[in-house]
């Protein structure tokens, strides 16, 4: 037996016709960082919500910290912190407030509940926010108000559902350098996201789940491996030269090669390092055929997850943060209100 | 807790109350402290929207000078004063009004995520419904006290006795508070506080205008006086109405209590399922 502190079995979960959850398993080892990897309506809100006990699954069995998630909900509540993607503090509540709420609700003294709310605000850099209303605090100050509460009850696990989803990059950078933080004192964490930098940068394993169903499991490096090498990207300067481009391309790489034709851009996995990139150049400067840039990269975890999912594979090409982002927004929390 | 010693590890501090000892100090005393807690968060939202609070006690205002001195004339009181027959009407209407605010807020706490934070919360489940209903209770009598306070400036007076008196508004708030269990299963079952806001009153026009909170029922056609005699609100606005007059009052209030204690029992116990539910 491992130490697992979130254990999921077969766990399944369907909204009337609809079946967002189909027997998924997950396990979260103490003390490290899992990133459950989807797309929008894949199922990982649904199966936050299962294992911060707010909803039963249909079938199979959620344990975290050692109980389970549905006949010992209260054990459950007592040991996790939940932060969610919609920022849940009040706003006609100062930071303070919100954060002594939070710990009256978790039966602590009242000593012990301002001291504890003074310490998260310390922690988050809000103290100076501390005594104002939460509805004048930034999008930013917000998420960070809303993790502190959850850190209120000290849960030895943090389930944390899109952190960042709707912040802007910079601000985004500063809220996982505090999730860095908890990660280093030792907390379990569990994270879902459709950011793969995110789940890149934070998190030790990966789940990557669809239509309800795991796809893909491993640590960020495992789940590149999984591509087959590196990929080789070609951009030709005339549009007219694609369709060779790709005929090329495809006789120099081990795997079907993608195409971007706004961009002119040709790539495909590809082993044997630069004599690649110069085995490429020379065979398109043979057929005299102008290229703007060829290079040989390390696949992103958006290739990989292009390359599982299938999601915009063949409208989008590798490389660019925009479809993820353009996958998010509404659909999101249609998905949440459906659950 | 195996789990504890990795989170005192991981804040690095001295551990509080854990829920687990706590549980043991009596879950009902909890369970108070919870409702407590939510209802002061209620209440201090309530506070800090003071020009919601303004506006929502200028209405029943309105109403007050709409009836005493545009429709009073046209009005056949059946004792003669028709401010002392109005004002038991108006109160009862107020509190039931005020109650539609449970039903809109409890919406946009689904709405929020806020629910979803506190029910992921060791708490006691009943507290967050609770923590609503008591804090729209202590908000009703903010609304109702200034209510008598303009029926008075308006003319009208109690005539019951003290203790007649006090049992008529406490019976005006026992039945507000028995309808706030119906605005919050509405609340969570339309999880929107704009459907909650316009689903909250629909009940509530038949219910306070075919009532005798007005109007005599004797002046309504024979189909609609079988509804408006039997009705809560009707019992409800008769019993205040007697007890703030100083008539006998027992027929009516017990029939009131009766109907505050089955919408009490009644909506408790769907809001409650609902909200297990959202």
């Amino acid at each position: 037996m491992t130490d697992a502190v979130i254990e999921a079995r077969g766990v399944s979960k369907s909204f009337g016709t609809t079946r967002a959850l189909e027997g998924v398993d997950l396990v979260v080892e103490r003390g490290t960082v899992l990133g459950l990897l989807g797309p929008n309506g894949a199922g990982k809100t649904t199966l936050v919500r299962i294992l911060t006990t707010l909803l039963a699954p249909d079938a199979g069995t959620a344990r975290v910290a050692g109980h389970d998630v549905v006949r010992e909900a209260p054990r459950v509540r007592a040991a996790i912190g939940l932060a969610g993607q919609f920022a849940a503090v009040d706003d006609l509540l100062t930071g303070r407030e919100n954060l002594e709420l939070v710990g009256l609700l978790y039966h602590l003294p009242k000593a012990e509940r301002k001291r504890r709310a003074g310490e998260v605000l310390e922690r988050l850099g809000l103290t100076d926010a501390g005594d104002r209303l939460a509805r004048t605090y930034s999008g930013g100050m917000r998420r960070r108000l809303d993790l502190g509460a959850s850190l209120v009850g000290r849960p030895s696990v943090l389930i944390l559902d899109e952190p960042t989803t709707g912040l802007d990059p910079a601000t985004r950078v500063d809220l996982w350098g505090f999730i860095e933080d908890l990660v280093a004192s030792g907390m379990t964490l569990l994270l879902t996201t459709q950011y793969l930098e995110e789940a890149d940068r934070l998190a030790n394993r990966i789940v990557v789940i669809d239509h309800g169903r795991t796809i893909a499991e491993g640590t960020a490096s495992e789940l590149k491996d999984q591509l087959g090498g590196d990929l080789l990207e070609v951009t030709v300067a005339d549009p007219a030269a694609l369709d060779r481009a790709v005929e090329l391309v495809a006789g120099l790489a081990h795997g079907s090669p993608t195409v971007d034709r706004v961009k002119r851009l040709v790539s495909a996995p590809a082993t044997g390092k630069a004599a690649a990139v110069v085995a490429a150049a020379s065979r398109f400067q043979a057929e005299g055929i102008d290229l703007e840039e060829i290079s040989l990269r390390r696949p992103s975890l958006d290739d990989v997850f292009l390359a599982l999912t299938g999601h915009g594979a063949e409208d989008v090409a590798a490389g660019s943060g925009e479809r993820t982002a353009s996958a998010g927004g509404a659909p999101a929390r249609r998905a949440r209100r459906a659950s | 807790m195996s789990a504890v010693g990795s989170l005192e590890h991981a804040v690095g501090a001295p551990g509080g109350q854990l829920p687990d000892a706590a549980e043991s100090r009596g879950r009902f005393r909890l369970a108070l402290a919870d409702i407590g807690g939510v209802t002061r968060r209620n209440l201090l939202r309530t506070i800090r929207t003071p020009r919601l609070l303004v506006f929502s006690s200028i209405q029943p205002v309105m109403f007050v000078l709409l009836f005493r001195y545009v429709f009073a004339g046209a009005i056949h009181a059946p004792n003669g004063s028709y401010v002392d027959y109005l004002m038991p009407g108006i109160f009862v209407q107020t509190a039931l009004f005020g109650g539609a605010s449970t039903a809109v807020g409890l919406a946009a706490d689904l709405q929020g995520g806020i629910i979803d934070r506190f029910r992921s919360l060791p708490m006691a489940r009943s507290a967050v419904l609770a923590g609503r209903t008591v804090a729209d209770l202590l908000r009703n009598i903010f609304v109702l006290v200034l209510m008598v306070v303009v029926g008075m400036l308006v003319g009208f007076r109690f005539h019951g006795g003290l203790g007649h008196d006090l049992a008529s508004l406490g019976i005006v708030l026992l039945f507000g508070y028995a309808f706030s269990w119906l605005f919050a299963t509405i609340g969570l079952l339309v999880r929107d506080p704009e459907t909650a806001q316009i689903a909250g009153f629909l009940p509530l026009f038949p219910l306070v205008f075919a009532s005798s909170a007005f109007v005599p029922v004797e002046t309504m056609p024979g189909w609609l006086q079988a509804f408006a005699n039997v009705q809560p609100v009707s019992v409800t606005v008769n019993a205040v109405r007697a007890l703030a007059s100083g008539a006998p009052a027992e027929h009516w209030v017990w029939q009131s209590l009766v109907w505050i204690a089955g919408f009490l029992v009644v909506f408790a116990v769907l809001a409650v399922r609902q909200y297990r539910r959202v």
